[in-house]
């Protein structure tokens, strides 16, 4: 099992370097830079704007830019916002949480609901349920995800005034950031109201968020199981005579997961992908929207930071993912 | 009373291009103590009769019998879950392909000690001992190491044993061995067959095997019966049916043999003999 870890952590290497070359050269081929951007309606002459690019330290060849931007991330470094001057690692630690919430509440909606939906599609193959399910998964997996969450917000938001449009957390409460969970911090401030209101404000990004992977995970795990439900040690566990819920239930569905897990895993990259544009139409103060203003306004460090910090989560959570299947499925593990 | 008794068994199977009769009008009985072999070609409905019987197909598969009844007890009238008591305890199955037949992600250990938690009261401690017990009785060496296995870790054979411990782990009255030994190299197979007759013997169980090999039929059988698409075509004691077949099919199969063989070519059954003459030959 060891052997197994060490061998996968040996592998992130290459793939971190390589997430840092395509990070540093992508945001440097959009046109403009930041100096530029910086400056604005303001008519800057050439010689100010060679001045700043030299104090930022952008006129200097790619490579050695590259090479000095490496060097700082071996120490931990990953530099400073140009336009707040922030460390960009300390933003990110802030906004993370935020994301992270988001993130997870969406991956549990999308398994809670994506493997039974799945599970139960394909044992009543054929059927009604079966085709309606799926109807419904392949409508939500090709959703729009900014067309989506504006449809929820006019009917639910608009219309029915059920839930806030955008942000966290009701202005009315104010609680200092312990865990930077809402759910969790509003929890421990002990406010009266403060979980309930943080929770109104979830619903509606977390849908938006979860209905691909939602979708997604329902049809694989619905194929998955198909092709188990064939094998002949389904058959056995049956002429054991164990009752059709232990037949699917551990027999099917623990060699069913196998796959599953190895999408629920890539759903992860998706969902931060996701997160972007959810972050933006609700106003959601993470790192996607953190990110989309960046570009914006060419902050090379953050975007290039932020880009590098949202690998290094997908990684781990690869990384999760790999020892979870090594768990599932004995034949790797062995 | 017959341990388990069928009488015209008919099982269907509904089909994109209408309903496809797989088992047709099927009818055997075995008593315990009783080594009954049903032989017949791929296709000939063996397995899906004996599936049929203790409620195993799919549900596209409509099942009908006249009879069906195991130790007395009607076993159509039963609902699902007193069938479930009686299916893995006390009639027990065995399969064609062991190491598919055994689920990877699970340790073969537990696989065996699932049955007893089903359907015995026995405590952790019991259920690990008997397991222990069993792998012995089926010549499992170093069975305490051996439960704690996956089934990609040990050989065909050795999961062949396996199953064979996990159907024997509640004592059944009956067990149906479909191809126990086809998947196995010859000398396994020799090994797995004579474990068989010797835990049969030991149990004085009724005991069903499935084969298309007529040398497994003379080594183990008490009774045969011989299908062909689906219908019974003859009925016999081992030896009258190896010495006299009556149906002008079991002649065509035992002619068939390679050890019969005269010529450059074995004979073959379709060259010989159309369907409608099988049929209008059955003798049972």
């Amino acid at each position: 099992m060891l052997r197994f870890i060490f061998g996968r952590l040996a592998v992130l290497i290459p793939t971190f370097l390589g997430v840092s070359l395509i990070a540093f050269s992508f945001i440097r081929l959009l046109p403009g830079d930041p100096v530029m951007l910086m400056s604005g309606e303001r008519v800057m002459s050439p010689e100010r704007h060679a001045e700043l690019m030299n104090q930022l330290g952008l006129d200097r060849p790619m490579y050695i830019q590259y090479f000095d931007y490496l060097a700082g991330l071996l120490t931990g470094d990953f530099g400073s916002s140009i336009v707040t001057k922030r460390p960009v690692l300390d933003d990110f630690l802030q906004l993370f949480p935020a994301t992270l919430e988001l993130s997870l509440c969406a991956i549990i909606v999308a398994v809670a609901l994506g493997i039974p939906a799945g599970v139960f599609a394909a044992v009543k193959r054929g059927t009604w349920f079966d085709q309606s399910i799926m109807g419904v998964a392949l409508v939500g997996y090709s959703m729009p995800i900014f067309w989506w969450g504006l449809l929820l917000i006019i009917f639910f938001s608009g219309y029915l005034g059920w839930t806030p449009v955008s942000g966290r957390i009701s202005l009315m409460y104010f609680f200092p950031q312990v865990t930077g969970f809402m759910l969790i911090d509003s929890l421990i401030s002990g406010q009266a109201g403060a979980f309930k209101s943080a929770l109104t404000y979830l619903i509606l990004p977390t849908i938006v968020l979860a209905t691909i992977p939602l979708a997604v995970i329902a049809r694989q795990t619905r194929s998955a199981m198909l092709e188990v439900l064939g094998e002949d040690y389904v058959r056995t566990a049956r002429a054991k005579g164990l009752s059709p819920f232990r037949v699917v239930g551990v027999h099917a569905l623990r060699n069913a997961m196998i796959p599953v897990i190895t999408t629920i895993g890539l759903q992860v990259g998706v969902l931060l992908a996701g997160a972007i544009l959810t972050e933006t139409i609700f106003s959601w103060p993470g790192i996607g929207k953190w990110m989309v203003d960046s570009v914006f306004k060419r902050d090379y460090a953050v975007v290039q930071g932020g880009l590098m910090l949202i690998a290094a989560v997908i990684m781990i959570v690869n990384l999760v993912v790999d020892l979870l299947y090594g768990w599932v499925n004995p034949r790797i593990r062995h | 009373m017959s341990l388990l008794e069928v009488k015209n068994l008919t099982v269907e199977f509904q089909t994109a291009s209408g309903p496809f009769r797989a088992v047709d009008g099927v009818s055997l009985k075995v008593d315990e103590g009783e080594v009954l072999a049903i032989v017949g070609e791929s296709g000939s409905g063996k397995s899906v009769s004996m599936l049929a019987a203790m409620g195993l197909l799919p549900w596209t598969a409509k099942v009908t019998a006249d009879v069906l009844t195991f130790n007395g007890r009607d076993m159509q009238a039963m609902s699902d879950s007193d069938r479930r008591k009686i299916i893995g305890k006390d009639i027990a199955m065995i399969f064609q392909e062991p190491i598919a037949s055994l689920n990877p992600c699970f340790t073969v250990g537990y696989q065996i000690e699932e049955v007893l938690r089903i359907h015995t009261d026995l405590s952790r401690k019991a259920r690990r001992d008997r397991a222990i017990e069993l792998f012995q009785s089926v010549g499992i060496p170093n069975p305490e190491e051996r439960l704690g296995h996956f089934p990609h870790q040990m050989s065909g054979g050795q999961c062949q044993r396996v199953m064979i411990a996990t159907a024997l782990a509640c004592n059944p009255k009956l067990l149906i061995a479909d191809e126990p030994t086809t998947a196995l190299d010859v000398t396994i197979q020799k090994q797995i067959l004579d474990l068989l007759m010797k835990l049969q013997a030991e149990h004085g169980m009724g005991l069903i095997i499935i084969t298309h090999d007529m040398g497994v039929v003379a080594e183990t059988a008490d009774r045969v019966i011989v299908q062909y698409k689906g219908r019974q075509i003859e009925e016999a004691d081992v030896l009258s049916l190896f010495s006299a077949p009556k149906s002008v099919y079991t002649k065509a199969l035992l002619s068939a043999l390679p050890e019969n063989a005269t010529g450059e070519r074995l004979p073959t059954i379709t060259e010989k003999l159309t369907d409608a003459e099988i049929f209008a030959g059955a003798v049972r």
